[in-house]
């Protein structure tokens, strides 16, 4: 029989077993017992000044390094602080583990101080989420969130913890195994679908490959591109699939939809077979479903069984890992391969060459898109790039130049103004030898700026860049193109802060760049400097991103910049 | 289409309010919902009946599988199936009329549970048609009080 130890301690001890190292959290009341341990634990935590951020940051951890991300807040208010980030998660597939104090189990449903019934908010952007009633239940508990948070298609899971269970004690074991009768994900595609796919993409003249955040949650862009290399068959990455293809390779389309490159969104219009993989036909990719690339059957790999045929029906569903799914594949091609088609590629090279993205530089001002251009050619696309929510996270989408997977974090399906800034925190701990840049509007940095306190404290060197146009620069886009330019509470001007004070205040390196001409030094110095730095760079203020397909669109008919 | 749907979830607290709460969010309608234990005291079956075309049930039916606590999802409605639901009505009688009331509880094998002076409660079960019919027929003297509990349904065989 070994001893019994608190539940603080359970939690702990079942962290380590998990290989978890680093937890994003904030105190309280009944995480005391919990702060407790962690004061003796070699567990690194990182107090975060907002709950949100704790959130956001584990979620930037995850996406970076492929990991669990922890998070960890007190009853009510904390709790409830870590909704968005939890939602955020979800949305974008995330594997996080959220654990939360919750009053002692006699309190609970009794209106008691600091009590939010946070299990019961957060069930519908959770994957799954428990409330711990008994300290028997906890190491299981937590040896099921893990396991349902980093398997099929991963998600936050939370764990609610009474502070009388954190107190209670019970000999320690960590369970070898769980069996979640109910929960079964399905890895391997079938195989006879596969080969109907490959007989689609062999007689296919006008393939595209529409590459999702699947693929990177999976770990198969190696799988992709030699899918890639197999057929020939140009590649579109969806937002969350930026980085599974390198976008400097001739295949590449860029990003498709709303604010996708011309070329892709013609390419995917016109095609004759889309193969789908890991990827969910966003409103945001697809425009209006009913003429969404009207020419094309599909092919739709998801290991989620739930996605396929949710907005689109496809001709070929495959449920299963992207990974396992394109080894089959690939394994099939080379009996059966697939001849490029020439004639497409000649096609698309030439939308290619038609429509590039551009932007016109005009006036000593700077423009955001030429500071993606300097971020490239100072960074060679080997930093790891965050962003926040508005036009700079389009350009940051647009003209960067991704090349690897877990190198762009971005907000996807929920859009969260404040996500960049944490999320880079996140990935700057995860990555400490890694340039870690987060790409800010001047709008989004304010919704999490106090976390420049976490920065400075713990010495993370998080590069912020804040694209500064003085508006709520998207919403303001859509205002002057559909509300005939009435700027209704978008204008920052005037009412801003000095960033640069700001982060003095902080003890964090501020900088400036108002002049094209400045900017590539003011980078450079940010890039090299040892420690975290916010850069604020003043841009063009009513530049707008393009191309455009409306909200409900068709993917061809794009509104396109009267500027170049 | 009308759907009877059977989900067989994990017989745990907070169960139902993720199903219920999926319906909502998603928004598919409910017709009915009727929860009870298994002979495995561990599940609990909840039969659903729900409206849609074949794409949205195919999109229920994986939405609830989805759910951590859910161990099979069957669409009885591709399979013959038995389907009962019981009704409680209260109905207001006379001297007059509580002999007509009482025939046609007989002829439907209802149960008359409760008698006073002015009110008379029977106990009907039997299919959504069965108990459809019931009700029209007894409408016209007066029902007081009516109470449903949604269709549970069994495979045949
Ligand atoms: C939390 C949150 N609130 C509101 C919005 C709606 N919204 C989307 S973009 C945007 C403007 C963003 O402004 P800024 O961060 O300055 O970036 P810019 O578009 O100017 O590059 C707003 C308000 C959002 N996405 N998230």
């Amino acid at each position: 029989m070994t001893d019994k130890i608190k539940g603080s301690k359970i939690l702990l001890e079942s962290l380590k077993q998990e290989n978890v190292t680093d937890i994003f959290g904030y105190p309280g009341g009944v995480l005391l017992d919990i702060y407790d341990e962690i004061y003796n634990s070699d567990i690194n935590h990182f107090l975060v000044r907002h709950e949100q951020a704790a959130a956001h940051a584990a979620d930037g951890y995850a996406r970076s390094s492929g990991k669990v991300g922890v998070c960890l807040a007190t009853s009510g208010p904390g709790a409830t602080n870590l909704v968005t980030g939890i939602a955020n998660a979800y949305m974008d597939s995330i594997p996080m583990v959220a654990l939360t104090g919750q009053v002692s189990v006699n309190l609970i449903g009794k209106d008691s101080f600091q009590e939010a019934d946070i299990t019961g908010i957060t069930m519908p952007i959770t994957k799954h989420n428990f409330l711990v009633k008994s300290v028997k239940d906890l190491a299981e508990t937590i040896k099921k969130a893990f396991y349902i948070a980093r398997t099929g298609r991963p998600g936050p899971v939370l764990i609610d913890l009474p502070k009388d269970i954190t107190q209670a004690r019970i000999p320690f074991e960590y369970p070898k195994d769980i069996n979640i009768p109910s929960y079964k994900p399905t890895y391997k595609g079938s195989i006879k679908q596969i080969k109907v796919a490959i007989d689609l993409m062999q007689k296919a003249l006008k393939p595209v490959i529409l590459a999702g955040g699947g693929i990177i949650a999976s770990n198969a862009s190696a799988e992709l591109r030699e899918l890639v290399s197999l057929t020939g068959i140009p590649v579109s990455s969806t937002l969350m699939g930026i980085g599974s293809y390198p976008y400097n390779d001739k295949l590449s389309l860029k990003m498709p939809g709303m604010h996708g490159t011309a070329y892709a969104n013609y390419a995917v219009h016109d095609s004759d077979l889309i193969i789908a993989i890991g990827m969910r036909f966003d409103d945001r990719i697809t425009g209006k479903l009913e003429t969404f690339a009207p020419k094309a059957k599909i092919i739709h790999i998801d290991i989620d069984p739930a996605e396929i045929g949710k907005c689109i029906q496809p001709t070929v569903p495959i449920v299963g890992d992207a990974k396992q799914v394109l080894k089959d594949m690939i394994e099939l091609l080379k009996e059966t391969p697939v001849e490029p088609k020439k004639e497409w590629l000649e096609i698309v090279q030439d939308l290619k060459e038609k429509h590039p993205l551009s932007y016109k530089q005009t006036g000593d001002v700077i423009y955001p898109q030429f500071v993606m251009e300097t971020i490239n050619q100072l960074t060679k696309g080997e930093a790891i790039i965050a962003t926040e929510v508005g036009t700079h996270q389009m350009w940051a989408a647009q003209f960067l130049n991704h090349l690897h997977p877990r190198h762009f974090l971005s907000s996807g399906g929920l859009g969260t103004m404040g996500f960049g800034f944490p999320a880079a925190i996140g990935a700057q701990v995860a990555n400490p030898d890694k340039l870690v840049i987060d790409i800010a509007g001047d709008g989004s940095i304010q919704m999490n700026i106090q976390e420049l306190s976490t920065v400075a404290y713990y010495k993370l060197p998080v590069k912020v860049i804040i694209i500064n146009n003085r508006y709520l620069g998207m919403v303001r886009q859509w205002q002057e193109l559909f509300y005939e330019g009435r700027y209704s509470h978008v204008d920052l001007e005037g009412k801003q802060p000095d960033f640069v004070k700001i982060a003095e205040a902080y003890d964090v390196l501020g900088l400036r760049a108002e002049k094209p001409s400045e900017l590539k030094k003011v980078l450079e110095k940010a890039f090299s400097h040892n420690g975290p730095v916010f850069v604020d760079v003043v841009v063009n203020r009513e530049e707008s991103v393009y191309p455009f397909v409306p909200a409900g669109g068709v993917l061809n008919k794009m509104l396109f910049s009267e500027r170049t | 289409m009308r759907h009877v749907v059977s989900v067989i979830v994990e017989n745990k607290p907070g169960v139902l309010a993720r199903i219920a709460g999926l319906f909502s969010r998603r928004g598919y309608n409910i017709d009915s919902l009727a929860v009870g234990i298994t002979e495995n005291p561990d599940f609990s079956r909840i039969t659903l009946v729900v409206h849609g075309d074949d794409i949205i049930i195919e999109q229920i039916v994986k939405q609830l599988y989805k759910l951590i606590d859910t161990y099979k999802v069957i669409d009885l409605t591709k399979q013959t199936h038995i389907e009962r639901e019981m009704a409680l009505v209260k109905i207001s009688v006379t001297a007059s009329t509580r002999s007509e009331i009482i025939e046609i509880a007989d002829i439907f094998r209802a149960k008359i549970i409760d008698v006073s002076e002015k009110n008379l409660v029977i106990e009907l079960t039997g299919d959504q048609d069965k108990i459809e019919g019931f009700l029209v027929l007894i409408k016209k003297f007066g029902i007081v009080e009516l109470v449903r509990t949604g269709s549970i349904a069994i495979q045949r065989g």
